[in-house]
């Protein structure tokens, strides 16, 4: 009987074997599926909103585009350190302020408030007591810059998503294809409870077909009118040394492992240097997820330098204190910024991208001239709780998208000949950033 | 005619010419290479296992970097955003307005600051290679005070309170000893100081002293306009190079020597000098004469001219012409003299009064500053600091130990003053001797003002917090005087004469220029100033020296006050004649060479005053017959790492009889020793063709511009073709930009300006002695100095035949000169592309032939297919090889490497590297450009060579834009002066050099081309 089990053993290896096989590829489908969404976040949908000054904004709440763009700036560069539209940050959300106030009094609050809660009008004392007797600075607005904001306040009312300007609602598109992600992995979910239920009843079905098969044998056995024939039938055991010994065995089980060996030995070799995933604990747990992801706090409003510069500055502290001398002042985290600026010691972060010193990497010629998402490179950054590098930052995936992505050319002086050169040349091939020299060494190696 | 750019290849000597188109001199690398000798295979082998093993267990884990941001940022400040602050460079000598490019606020290039009336955006060599002493670890970096023969360092409040009360106690004199001050805030707080110890005197003293100019236009320095001269007569002045304010005079002389089509007029400018100088290298007519006879050559102009001195003992045809040729622009010439003898100043004083050039070349009203220096006063000073009747001496700037003529007494001197303080930066060979040392901050890191000419100021602001514990000079002297206010506030309150607003104070800053006049007037000179009568008395009256004269000089690189020795840019800026790098040498003309047998290299001893000199011998072109030089500045022995024992010190063969005399009568005896000349003039030769570098004469160009430039041809089945007509390339199709450089050989005088700018731009190492030696330099921008004369068989008619002989025997007796700036070309058809077995080097879309050095392996092919001989290889880690940690220091530091420009990408070894265009500087104005949508302008990209030329001899833009200045430059000179350096090998290369014209009566031109 012991003899049979063990007998039935290899069969039930095999078996599993082709279990682990259909799972693998169905993981590896699963892999394929991120994959997919890796390269829809590659290429960008909103590129035009990536002009802060300039980003259109549309006019739900009607009022002239212009004033609303022109306000959408103002209120990125004064008002969203302290307010969102739809909620509550340091000071009141903004939303429906024109049915609450008039104009007349919107305007000497924002230039003065300290004025008017010394004046005493009523519901600047009670806002001034609701939040703490904290001020809101003065700031040296014109009257149509104002008009401008609350015409951009307006406009933004009550829209999905609170709070947005320009730049986020550029950025709910990656939020969207990080959302589309999501769905993609709770469907990844799913298959994978499919497989294992798949997998546990193909190795009870194996399991009973086995002892199926060790019972009919027994019976078998039992009966007394087989031939030599049968019986021998009966007892025909798998030749495992021949098996063993043949050359064609021996040469495929050889040739897949070399190959195997020689795959994996590359695909190390080739991964020396390359951080792709590299997630370093930073010496403050700062959350992308909740600053850029849940508050919906613009990029470059911490990262101040992305837009003009060739580095996107990590902020410094006296920008974290531009909220956080207000809020969460208990939180330990936050005391390690006070910590640092009562000790005159910098923080210091660790640096996650960093790019061999022979490339040259400008982010303004990506963010401000080519319109380019943050996201683009850096992924749905947010959704991470610890930034980690999305992108491999190596010359292909450079080389890659220079080659693919058409030039953003729209509105630029700098381009317009060169596209009408281009178009009566190759019209219809897009003007990518190739064509324009974007793969030239020199772009980049000086 | 004949070009040569040394006496080897004159001479064609059979060991030169073995080498002369080697890129590279073999190198016997014993010295450097002797590890390797003796370690056997198996050590190899093991460490190259342990190597491997390393390398991998490295691989394997990212090392973690660090990012850390401000705490509180400023609000100009952005990273990788550069910002420009307006300042002033001037240390002693030449005075030149900057504007200092910082990034993420530390110094790293400066520029010239076009706002300025004086220099007009031009920078000296010198200024360039600023930026660079700023971060000089050879700098004393905390007060000391001097304890058993060494300076220990103490803190500021206890330094400061022993120094004040010694001050205190002091009996006797208190003498502040400082080269040229102009500065009215610093001359404020030393009156301060000499009101609360008013003992006090300020001895102020030049090492490149003008005392005898000063002295005979009665105290001031005239301020002389070259632009407005048709005539100029230069006795020994070296103006384009090292003369008073040489970024001034350049401007305004090249004013009048460029050339177009319209205007067809130059000046004509003679020079009589003992060296080649820079200047005489530019001037039309160069007479060579000995540092004796330039008295006797002023008092034969002054009699020339109308003057009566008595007869001279000088006669030159060019000199009757030269005064002919003054007397007929009268008004609008200019005579000049670099002597710094009383009488000949006074001499040239009435020579100019006589043509009737006050008020338009020479200007009393508003002179200039830059040179105060009393020579007697000094003189009165040592004596009296060895008669022990000064009790105390203060050392501001000054290195008289080193410098001064009279370094012994001087020395002695310091023994018997009880209470010595110095103020230098570092402790020099002054500095060493004093009791106390208060090391004054860079001007980097202080606020000064400056007034270089009277009713022009100037500014100078801190661009980085002080490196080191060091405390501004001027404050230091308000301290001790009791006075504990800011220099800063003290120099804001002194400038509300001129700045009364706030805002007109910021916009004085934001310019850093102002007018307005605030400097006291500097004390009378201690001599009268000589009449013309009495001078020429004096003059004829002079015993006439037997032997060889010596004349001593100011390189364009080292000023004679030694202080920019540790600057290692400086030392390996080659000399603009000689194109000698790391040290100086005693100039000897070929005739005395071959007369007593030396050769270059040879060591001479040159014996004067009782002291002596060892120094290799160059054979110089132009090298008045009889006469030696040797340049000041060199020998420093406590400068710093990269500048001690470079050289010997020349300040001791002065003459100190009537002032200080650069000139001597030496004895000169030769050594068994010899010692190598690092010299650049014969490295990169190129292919010996003729056009590669053109001139011809104003006559010849007034009568047609065409004529002037030969054109190749070559020969083809269709008859005779421009080179460009016929080629196997396909051509570029450049639609967005195509850059392209023009350079106008009339107006490049070879200063050596360009060759500085490029090197503190890009990051280029600098390699040291040996490696020069070697043809191993690594500028990508070199001048081309080649040597002609135009002896030709057909003047034998003219001249006869004896004569003409005897000239083409020698014509390195008084050569031409011409100077070619050259770097990489920038070829459409680059033969270096097609040879590079990586692709490592390669055709931009915008006409620029790219280097990706991180693709280069090394082999060299490029290099070896250059036919201009522009690539440069990387043969060490210049950055790490212990070998360069003296010379290329800056690299090897965190302190040094501040001052790298982060844009640009230090090389390793063993890749290649060249001119780039400052791709770094058109990148970045295009991306200016596209952020504000919209075509760069002309002039916004300018690289780092066209920029520093004081004389705008470069220039840099997009061809393609038909607007652009080098489009309608190059539009203009079409078939007039530009021309393709070897144009016939059809390289096409991006850079067009112009014509030079000579205003000079040369028959050679004439019968050549006609």
């Amino acid at each position: 009987m012991n003899s049979n089990r063990l007998r039935s053993l290899p069969h039930l290896l095999l078996a599993l074997l082709l279990t682990f096989a259909g799972a693998q590829q169905a993981l590896a489908q699963a892999a394929g599926a991120t994959a997919d969404v890796k390269t829809q976040g590659v290429v960008p949908g909103a590129t035009a909103a990536a002009t802060p000054a300039t980003a259109t904004a549309p006019a739900a709440g009607g009022g002239d585009a212009a004033a609303i763009a022109a306000g959408d700036a103002l209120f990125k560069g004064n008002c969203a350190q302290c307010h969102a539209v739809n909620e509550q940050v340091v000071g009141p959300a903004l939303g429906g302020i024109t049915k609450r106030r008039p104009i007349s009094w919107i305007l000497p609050w924002v230039k003065n408030s300290s004025k008017v809660v010394a004046g005493g009008d009523d519901y600047a004392v009670a806002l001034f007591n609701k939040f703490n007797k904290q001020q809101m600075p003065s700031f040296a607005l014109s009257d149509k810059e104002i008009t401008s904001i609350v015409a951009y306040i307006t406009s933004q009312e009550g829209q999905a998503n609170p709070g947005v300007t320009a730049q986020n609602a550029a950025k709910t598109d990656g939020a969207d294809a990080g959302a589309a992600g999501g769905t993609e992995a709770g469907a990844g979910k799913y298959v994978d409870i499919l497989l294992i239920v798949l997998v546990v009843v193909l190795i009870v079905l194996v399991v009973t077909l086995v002892i199926i098969g060790n019972l009919m044998k027994d019976v078998l056995r039992g009966r007394k009118d087989l031939d030599g024939r049968d019986i021998e039938i009966l007892e025909q055991r798998f030749n495992w040394s021949k098996f063993y010994h043949s050359p064609a065995m021996r040469g495929v089980v050889g040739t897949v492992f070399a190959l195997v060996l020689l795959y994996e030995g590359v695909q190390s070799v080739m991964a020396v240097g390359l951080t792709q995933g590299y997630q370093p604990t930073q010496p403050i747990a700062f959350s992308h997820k909740l600053h850029a992801g849940e508050h919906q706090i613009n990029c470059a409003y911490c990262h101040t330098s992305v837009y003009k510069s060739k580095s996107a500055n990590i902020p410094s502290a006296n920008i974290c204190m531009n909220c956080h001398s207000q809020i969460k002042t208990e939180s330990p985290e936050i005391k390690k910024i006070y910590r640092a600026i009562e000790r005159h010691q910098p923080i210091q972060w660790v640096r996650i991208h960093n790019l061999p010193d022979l490339a040259y990497f400008n982010h303004s010629q990506h963010t401000q001239v080519a319109g380019l998402q943050c996201q683009t490179c850096h992924g749905p950054i947010q959704n991470m709780e610890v930034v980690y590098q999305y992108s491999a930052l190596t010359m292909g995936w450079c080389i890659n998208c220079h080659r693919e992505m058409p030039l953003n050319t729209k509105d630029n002086k700098y381009y317009d000949n060169l596209v009408k050169l281009h178009d009566t040349k190759n019209a219809g091939a897009p003007f990518t950033v190739s064509s324009n020299g974007g793969t030239e060494c020199s772009k980049c190696h000086y | 005619m004949k070009y040569w750019k040394g006496i080897e290849e004159l001479e064609s000597a059979p060991e030169f010419m073995q080498s002369a188109f080697a890129e590279f001199m073999p190198v016997k690398e014993s010295h450097e290479s002797s590890d390797a000798t003796s370690a056997p295979r198996r050590d190899f082998l093991k460490l190259m296992g342990f190597g491997v093993a390393a390398a991998t267990l490295a691989s394997c884990e990212t090392p973690v970097r660090k990012a850390i941001p401000y705490l509180n940022k400023p609000e100009e400040v952005d990273p990788a955003i550069s910002n420009f602050y307006a300042s002033t460079y001037f240390t002693g000598s030449d005075y030149n307005a900057v504007l200092v490019k910082a990034r993420d606020g530390r110094p790293i290039k400066l520029e010239g600051n076009p706002e300025s009336p004086i220099t007009r955006g031009g920078l000296s060599a010198r200024a360039q290679a600023a930026v660079l002493s700023l971060y000089d670890g050879g700098r004393l970096q905390h007060f000391a005070v001097k304890k058993n023969n060494s300076h220990e360092k103490v803190e500021l409040p206890a330094f400061d309170r022993e120094v004040r009360s010694k001050l205190a106690a002091t009996t006797g004199r208190i003498a502040i000893v400082s080269p040229t001050i102009i500065s009215p805030s610093t001359k404020k707080a030393i009156a301060e100081f000499a009101t609360r110890y008013p003992s006090t005197t300020h001895v102020m003293y030049d090492a490149q002293s003008a005392s005898g100019l000063l002295q005979a236009n009665n105290g001031v320095l005239p301020a002389y306009d070259f632009s407005k001269a048709n005539v100029i007569v230069s006795l020994g002045a070296d103006f384009l190079g090292t003369w008073i304010s040489p970024v001034e005079y350049a401007k305004q002389y090249v004013v009048n020597r460029k050339v177009s089509s319209t205007k067809r007029t130059m000046s004509r400018h003679f020079q009589f000098e003992t060296a080649m100088s820079l200047t005489g290298s530019n001037a039309d007519v160069r007479v060579p004469v000995k540092p004796s006879e330039i008295g006797a050559v002023a008092l034969a102009l002054y009699n020339a001219v109308g003057g009566n001195g008595g007869s001279s003992s000088y006669t030159n045809p060019q000199l009757t012409k030269a005064a002919a040729e003054l007397s007929a622009n009268r008004g609008s010439s200019l005579v000049v003299s670099g002597s710094n003898d009383p009488a000949v100043q006074a001499l040239v004083a009435a020579i100019n009064q006589t043509l009737g050039n006050l008020g338009t070349t020479v200007d009393l009203t508003a002179p200039s500053n830059v040179r105060q220096g009393d020579d007697a006063r000094m003189a009165a000073l040592v004596n009296e600091m060895n008669n022990g009747t000064v009790g105390a001496v203060i050392f501001y700037n000054a290195n008289p130990v080193y410098n001064h003529p009279l370094a012994e007494k001087v020395k002695s001197g310091i023994a018997k003053v009880p209470l010595t303080i110095s103020l230098n930066d570092r402790l020099d060979e002054t500095g060493s001797l004093c009791q106390y040392a208060a090391p004054d901050s860079h001007w980097l890191e202080s606020w000064n003002d400056f007034e270089p000419k009277r009713g022009y100021l100037s500014l100078s602001q801190p661009v980085i917090t002080p490196l080191f514990a060091t405390r501004q000079a001027q404050e230091s002297l308000l301290h001790w005087a009791g006075n504990n206010t800011t220099y800063y506030k003290y120099l804001r309150a002194n400038w509300r004469g001129v700045t009364p607003t706030d805002a007109a104070w910021d916009k004085a800053v934001h310019d850093g220029v102002a007018t307005g006049t605030a400097l006291p007037a500097a004390p009378a000179m201690l001599m009268a100033a000589l009449s013309p009568a009495v001078a020429a008395s004096q003059i004829s009256g002079a015993a006439k020296p037997s032997g060889i004269e010596l004349a001593l000089y100011e390189k364009v690189g080292l000023s004679a006050t030694g202080c920019e020795a540790n600057n290692p840019f400086l030392q390996e800026l080659p000399d603009p004649i000689s194109k000698a790098t790391w040290g100086n040498y005693l100039a000897v003309p070929r005739k005395m060479a071959v007369e007593n047998k030396w050769e270059q290299g040879d060591v001479i001893k040159v014996t004067a005053n009782g002291h002596s000199v060892e120094l290799p011998v160059l054979i110089q072109p132009g090298q008045t017959n009889g006469t030696v030089s040797i340049a000041l500045g060199y020998g420093r022995t406590q400068a710093g790492k990269a500048g001690d024992k470079v050289g010997e010190n020349a300040a001791p063969l002065a003459m100190t009889a009537n002032g200080i005399q650069y000139m001597n009568v030496v004895t000169l005896a030769k050594t068994d020793a010899t010692s190598p000349i690092a010299q650049t003039q014969t490295h990169q030769t190129l292919m010996d063709r003729k056009p590669v570098v053109q001139e011809n004469t104003l006559a010849k160009y007034k009568e047609n511009p065409k004529e002037v430039t030969e054109y190749e041809k070559v020969a083809t089945p269709d008859g005779l073709e421009a080179p460009g007509k016929v080629s196997l390339w396909q051509d570029y199709q450049y639609n967005n930009h195509h850059w392209g450089m023009a350079v106008d050989l009339n107006s490049c005088i070879g200063c050596g300006s360009c060759v500085i700018g490029c090197q503190a731009e890009n990051n280029i190492a600098v390699v040291g002695k040996q490696q020069v030696i070697n043809r191993r330099e690594m500028h990508w921008m070199r001048i081309d100095r080649y040597y002609s004369s135009d002896t030709h068989k057909d003047s034998f008619d003219t001249k006869g035949k004896v004569a003409t002989y005897a000239a083409m025997e020698d014509p390195s007796e008084n050569p031409q000169v011409i100077f070619q700036p050259m770097m990489c070309q920038q070829c459409n058809h680059a033969p270096c592309e097609t040879v590079c077995p990586v692709l490592a080097t390669t055709h931009s879309s915008e006409g620029i032939n790219q280097m990706t050095y991180n693709r280069c392996i090394g082999t060299r092919y490029c290099a070896n297919n250059c036919p201009y001989k522009v690539r440069r290889f990387n043969w060490f880690s210049y950055y790490s090889n212990e070998k360069f940690e003296t010379v290329n220091g800056h690299m090897f530091t965190d302190l040094g490497r501040m001052v790298l420009n982060p844009d640009v990408t230090v090389r390793a070894r063993g890749v290649m590297e060249k001119c780039t265009f400052c791709i770094q500087r058109i990148q970045l104005g295009k991306l200016e450009a596209k952020k504000q949508k919209r075509r760069p302008k002309d002039g916004e990209i300018v690289t780092a060579c066209a920029q520093s030329c004081p004389t705008e001899a470069i220039v840099f833009g997009d061809m393609r834009d038909p607007e652009s200045r080098i489009s309608k430059l190059l539009r203009r000179e079409d078939g007039e002066r530009a021309f393709h350096s070897l144009d016939s090998i059809n390289v096409q290369p991006n850079v067009t050099y112009l014509t030079k014209i000579r205003n000079s009566e040369s028959e050679f031109f004439a019968k050549e081309n006609a």
